[in-house]
Formats: structure tokens, sequence, C-alpha cells
């Protein structure tokens, strides 16, 4: 692995300028990913984890704009970019999965003939040489009797087979990086492996990139090797997989592992971390998590914590900073015990040494 | 076979059953284009999708149904809403059939009492309207409420129930997140006050805390007001949180049904054990789903007999040639295998 990340974004910050206020769905976010690594991306919804995706690949919906910082691919530059040359940049060094499957394929048109057109606009092959690279794509995303089934129209594949679809379409012009939001939503535990599998094998084989956006701890654990929680278009805490989910140190990773559904029992309710995530138009002051925070204090809704390193992460909380010396070791020692339990962390350790 | 539908329907009466899927079967022709046909020489090519599924919703109930990816519970949730007509088999709300011609009237009248929460909440959304049109459409279409200022306050309340402002409604489908876009699909189904609900993967889209403020959400309203449930969920632990009865399908055909206690703590069919095995759980961060042994078959060419037996431990002779037929082991307890209906499982 080279120094160099393969993706560097650095105080990202987008914004929409609307009538009544500019909103900031992404609010001086950074992280790199390096060739070689699954970078996972949790947060609640809203919490801005696509429009990070979105900003990466230059497709943020008008009037949205990058409004601040920078994304570098391989060290370049790549959000001052003009569409025609984002548009090559896109589907050849970045593959993009987005959160909805249907809107990235087109209805009219065959699922094979929307492969094979990827794959002749990016790579320089022959029209059947790219019809069996699609059956080949189809065959590794785990659509049975590929060859039988690429005629068929979008309409025709079930939920999960359309989101296989997409994964093979953004993977068909082997790109370096690639972005997958929400990949395996619909699909089941076996084809989720699969999928899994496919993303560490091009990890693995080819050093590619992957920013992996999901909701489901489960992948998180068996897919990630580090992990960015963002909250209200921040970056809350951000380090190795193990660390974030079975010793989380910011209070709402600490609130969010909790609610994991994993750990819900029949009949009882859900965790729930009190009250919402605010509104673009109503973000607090200073911490933007702090009315939600049980750990706050005085400093809390006065300054905004940046992220800090602690251990081998990054956490932006006010609790974790130097300056407050030991005041916090309560509290900090509190969040530690809460919400991880023994086994957990057990087999995220195992897994860690393995690593 | 009639007699044991009319004994069948008969029961359902007695536990109020809102819901009956008889013998449900749903076959696509996937062939190629004629001259495609005609030129390489191929025959028709047929899909299965479902065949044969029959089960009872009760009232006021959950029923889940879980299966792989292709396995067909879209498909059948399509056909229970009456948005596609099955080949075969027959499905009665309340007593009246959805495709049985000459009950126009009845059909109509079925129509406010069912939704259905799509797979793909972006499709469903139409782009060009503002959410709180969107929402309001059924409240007009069925004139729920006397007033315009009605609707709004109706619209306001329901963005409020599924966690979104009400400020909200102005905005338009593309301005919110995928997460958000879901919940607004919640808040549309529940508009005309449906006391059927068929949700196809309601929080699949949805992070955990959002999860499970709307599972927790959909079971109050359950209770409020009395909302029976269709629920399509590959994730068994939101299957178990929600389910009263489950029904587990593997390549169109149903092989398992039990309430969910049974189901969880004492499954019978070797594919439902597969799928529990495989199921996430707690203490099992950083496994990957191993335990799920072979190919996922293709659904033109199911295997001969028991669809599963190339994956089934338990397999013999029997299974490879012969489909099991459906046994019913006790209420709501049905399961389709010859290990079981032998004796030696
Ligand atoms: N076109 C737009 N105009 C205005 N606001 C937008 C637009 N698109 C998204 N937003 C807002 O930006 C915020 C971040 O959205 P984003 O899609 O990044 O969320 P997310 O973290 O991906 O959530 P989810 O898990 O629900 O997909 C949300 O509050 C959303 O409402
Ligand atoms: N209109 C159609 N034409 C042809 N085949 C179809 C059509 N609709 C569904 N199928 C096929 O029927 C099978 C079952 O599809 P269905 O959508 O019911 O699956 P599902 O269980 O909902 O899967 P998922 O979990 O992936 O959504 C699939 O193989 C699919 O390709
Ligand atoms: S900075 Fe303060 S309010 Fe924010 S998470 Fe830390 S303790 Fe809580
Ligand atoms: S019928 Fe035979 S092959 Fe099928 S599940 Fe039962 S034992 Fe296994
Ligand atoms: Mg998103
Ligand atoms: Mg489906």
């Amino acid at each position: 692995m080279s120094d160099q990340a393969l993706l560097s974004i650095r105080d990202l910050v987008v914004e929409f300028p609307t009538r009544r206020g500019l909103l900031r769905p992404v609010d001086h976010v950074s992280f790199d990913i390096h060739r070689g690594e699954i970078l996972g991306v949790v947060g609640e919804s809203g919490a801005g984890k696509s429009m990070t995706g979105s900003a990466v690949v230059g497709l943020i919906d008008r009037p949205g704009r990058i409004a601040a910082g920078e994304v570098l691919l391989d060290g370049e530059p790549i959000h001052r970019l003009s569409e025609d040359a984002m548009r090559r940049v896109r589907g050849r060094k970045i593959g993009m999965v987005f959160q909805d499957p249907l809107t990235s394929l087109n209805p009219l048109l065959r699922i094979g003939d929307q492969l094979v057109e990827t794959i002749r606009t990016h790579l320089s092959v022959g029209e059947a040489e790219a019809r069996k690279r699609a059956i080949a794509a189809l065959d590794e995303v785990g659509i049975p009797a590929a060859a039988r089934r690429i005629d068929s129209y979008p309409h025709e594949f079930s939920g999960g087979m359309r989101q296989r679809v997409v994964i093979a379409l953004a993977l068909a012009a082997e790109p370096e990086l690639v972005i997958a939001d929400e990949p395996t939503t619909a699909l089941d535990v076996s084809v989720q492996a699969q999928i899994i599998a496919l993303l560490k094998r091009l990890c693995r084989e080819r050093g590619a990139a992957v920013m992996l956006i999901t909701h489901d701890m489960g992948v998180i654990a068996e897919a990630t090797d580090r992990v960015a929680v963002l909250y209200a278009g921040r970056l809350a805490e951000i380090g190795p997989t193990p660390d974030v989910l079975s010793r989380p140190k910011h209070p709402y990773t600490v609130g969010l592992m909790k609610s994991t559904p994993s750990t819900l029992g029949e009949g009882g309710r859900l965790h729930q971390i009190p009250g919402s995530m605010p509104g673009l138009r109503a973000i607090p002051n200073g911490c933007a998590f702090h009315p939600r925070c049980t750990k706050r204090f005085e400093r809390c809704d006065k300054e905004r914590p940046d992220p800090i390193p602690v251990g081998a992460g990054q956490i932006a909380c006010w609790l974790y900073d130097p300056a407050e010396g030991d005041r916090h070791a309560a509290a900090r020692a509190e969040l530690a015990g809460a919400g991880s339990d023994p086994a957990a962390i057990a087999t995220a350790e195992a897994g860690e040494g393995a690593a | 076979m009639s007699d044991l539908m009319t004994e069948d329907l008969a029961q359902a009466a007695a536990d109020d059953v809102l819901v009956s899927a008889r013998g449900l079967g749903r076959v696509f022709d996937v062939s190629k284009p004629w001259l495609n046909r005609v030129i390489e020489r191929e025959e028709r090519v047929f899909l299965t999708a479902a065949e044969d599924v029959t089960f009872d919703i009760r009232r006021g109930k959950t029923f889940a149904l879980v299966g792989e990816s292709g396995s067909g519970k879209s498909t059948i949730a399509r056909m229970i809403v009456g948005l596609l007509r099955p080949t075969s088999g027959a499905v009665t709300v309340d007593g009246v059939d959805l495709f049985r011609s000459g009950d126009i009237a009845g059909q109509t009248a079925l129509r406010r009492r069912i939704q259905m929460i799509f797979q793909d909440p972006y499709a469903s959304l139409n782009p060009r309207w503002r959410v709180g049109d969107i929402i309001a459409e059924p409240i007009r279409a069925f004139q729920l409420e006397q007033d315009a200022k009605a609707v709004r306050a109706r619209v306001g309340e329901l963005l409020e129930q599924v966690g979104l402002a009400a400020i909200d409604g102005i905005k338009y489908p593309h301005e919110f997140s995928g997460g958000q876009r879901q919940r607004i699909c919640i808040a549309r189904a529940l508009a005309s006050k449906p006391e059927f609900i068929v949700c196809d993967e309601p929080t699949s889209a949805l992070d955990v805390s959002v999860q499970s403020q709307v599972l927790n959400l959909m079971r109050d309203l359950q209770r409020e007001l009395n909302l029976t449930y269709l629920l399509i969920s590959h994730d068994l632990s939101v299957v178990r949180y929600m389910a009263d009865d489950i029904g587990v399908l593997y390549l169109g055909r149903l092989v398992e049904t039990a309430p969910r206690e049974q189901l969880y703590e004492a499954p019978r069919h070797p594919y439902t054990h597969m799928l529990l095995d495989a199921a996430p759980r707690l203490d099992a961060f950083g496994r990957t789903a191993e335990s799920v042994v072979g190919e996922i078959p293709d659904p033109i060419d199911r295997p001969s007999g028991c669809h599963f037996h190339p994956r089934c431990p338990h397999a013999n002779d029997r299974c490879k040639t012969e489909a099991p037929a459906r046994l019913v082991l006790g209420p709501g307890r049905t399961a389709a295998c010859h290990g079981v209906e032998e004796g030696r499982l």
C-alpha cells in the first residue's frame, strides 16, 4: 500500500442555497481511503452519507454545490473538473452504486445491452467480448443462469436482482474506486455475503478502494477495515472497525450501537436514542449532538468540536480534548462500558488479531 | 382438493382470517422475442415465480414472508393486493375474491382498505409532485377529509407520525435522503386509513435508529388501528420483532408456515433451519454466512421433486423425483417436506 491515499477528502463542505437560508448537508468532512481498503460510512438517515458520495463523483443536484474543501483522487483534485471530464472519471476510475437501484437502470433497455454499453464505453473491447464479460459480471453478483437472463428487462428481475445488476454495472469498467451506497439493503444474507466477498476480492486482487455506505452493522463488521460515523453532516468518529463497533467512544456512536436490531428481543421495544437528528435548518450550536447527549457539559453548546486523534482513530467530542484534563474520565469510562456486549468484543478482537 | 379447500376456508373464517391465498401461482413467459426464437431454434421459456401458495393472514396480525432474493416474495405480494393477476389460485380479502370477475363493486370497495409499501421507495414517488400532494392524494381520492385545511392538517400529522416535519410537505421527493423517502411512502400508505398493508422490505433502506422508530411506529399503529400486515423482509431479526406468523418461501413454493415462536424455536423444514443458521446474530460479528451451502438455483430450471434437494442434507431418492405435499402439522403450522412426512425429521 503506497502512502498516498487513493481518495482524499479534505474539509469538504456541500451547500444548498434555498430561499430560507443556506443548508449544509456535508459540513467540513475529511477522510482518506487507501488502495486495498474498504471504508464503511454509517450514520442516521439524513446524516449526509449519500451526499458525501455524490460530492466525490460530482453529482450533486442543483442548486447544491461543493462550497469548500477538496476531493483528491490519487493526489489529483477532481472537484473542479468540467462535467465532461468528470463523466470520464466516473465509470472508468470511480464506479458508483446508487442507493436507488432503479434510477441507475434504464427500464427500456435490456440488462445485457446496458452492461455491454458501459463496458464498451470505458474499455476497448469488441461486442462479443463485452457480452462475455457482461455475463461473467452478472454471474459474479450471483444472478442464476446469467447467460439465459442477460436479455431480460429490469422489470423482469426481482428487487434484489436489480440491486445486483447495478453493482455489476458499477464494477464493469474495472474502476479503482468504488462508492457503494447501500448496495446490499434488499439482499438476503447469502447473496449479501457473496457481494461482500466480491468487494473484498476487488480490494485484495486489484488494489481497488471501496467507500461502503450502509446502515447494516453486520455488513460493516464483515466487510470494512475502518468506519466513519457521520452525524448531521459532520464526522463524529472514524477508526478501525473493531474499535468503533465494540469500543465506540463518541456518545453518538455508543447510542447507535445500542439501537442495532440484533439486540432486540421479541415483544420488547427497540432502543431509541432520545430525540432525533436535527433537520438541516436547525443544526444546534456547538456540538451538533449536544441536545441528545447525556454527557454534555458547559462547553458543548458553545464550541464546535473538531475531530482529534484518539487511539488509532479520531473523535469529534470535547470529552476527549486533552485540554479538559481528567475531569471527564468517569464519563469516558461509562461510555467505554456501555452498549458493547462481551461476545461482540471477543469476536471483533479475534478479527483484529487475524487482520 | 375442493373438499380440502372448503374445509380450509371454513377453518379460516373461524380464525378471523382477513386475507387468504389459496393455491396461488404465477408463471412468467421469459422467452426471447419470437424472431430470435425462430432463428436460434429455441423453445418458449417459462419462469415459475410462485406455485401453489396457500396461507392465511389473521385480522390484526402480521404475517411475514421470508426467503432468498428471487424466491417470489414481491410477486406474491403484488397478487395479494390485486396488482398482478395470478396464473392460478385465488386471493380473498374479507370474503371478496380479488380476481373473480363480476364482483367489481366489492373489489372497488376494497381498494381503500388495502395499501402497499413498495420495495423501491424512489420509483413509487412521483418526482414532479410535492410530498404534501403525494400524501394528500389518497385522502382526496377517497374524500376522507372535508376541506383543504383539514387535508393539510392530516398530511402534517402523517408526516410527523413517521418522524418528518409538517413543513417537509412543500418539498419534492429528490430533496430527501433514501430513508426519508421510505418514510414518505409509509405516510402515504397510512393516508387512506387502510386496514391491510403489504410492506415489501419497509425498513431495509433505513438506518438502525430510524428503523427502530419505524418498526415501533408500525406496531403502535397496528395496536391502535387494528391493522393487518403482510410483511416482506429478508431481515430475520426484523421479522422476529414484528411477525405473528411466518411463511418461508423457496423458489416460489411455501415450504413452511408457523407461528413465530414455533418457527424460531422448532423449525421443521431443512431450509428454514438453514436460513436461521445463516442469520447474523449479535455474537456473530465478523462471520460470513457460510452456513448457507450451495448455489441459489435457477428459477427457470428448478430442480425436480423437492426444489431444495440439491442443497438439503436429508435428501433421499424420493426427494429427487416427487414434489412434497403441504402437510398440516397444527394450527397455522404447515410444512412441505418428505422427511417430515416420513417422520425422519
Ligand atoms: N436536493 C436536495 N436539496 C435539499 N436538501 C437535500 C437534497 N438532497 C438531500 N438533501 C438533504 O441533505 C441531507 C443529507 O442527505 P443524504 O441523502 O446525504 O442522507 P443519507 O445520510 O444518505 O441518509 P439515508 O440513510 O436516509 O440515505 C438530508 O437532510 C436531506 O434531506
Ligand atoms: N414481470 C416479470 N417478468 C419475468 N420474470 C419476473 C417478473 N417479475 C418477477 N419475475 C421473476 O420472478 C422471480 C421472483 O421475483 P420476485 O420479485 O417475486 O422475488 P423476491 O422474492 O421479491 O426477491 P427480492 O428479495 O430480490 O426482491 C425472479 O426470478 C424474477 O426474475
Ligand atoms: S462534545 Fe459534548 S455534546 Fe458533543 S458528544 Fe461530546 S460530550 Fe456530547
Ligand atoms: S423433501 Fe427431502 S430434499 Fe426436500 S427438504 Fe425435505 S428432506 Fe430435504
Ligand atoms: Mg443515503
Ligand atoms: Mg422483492
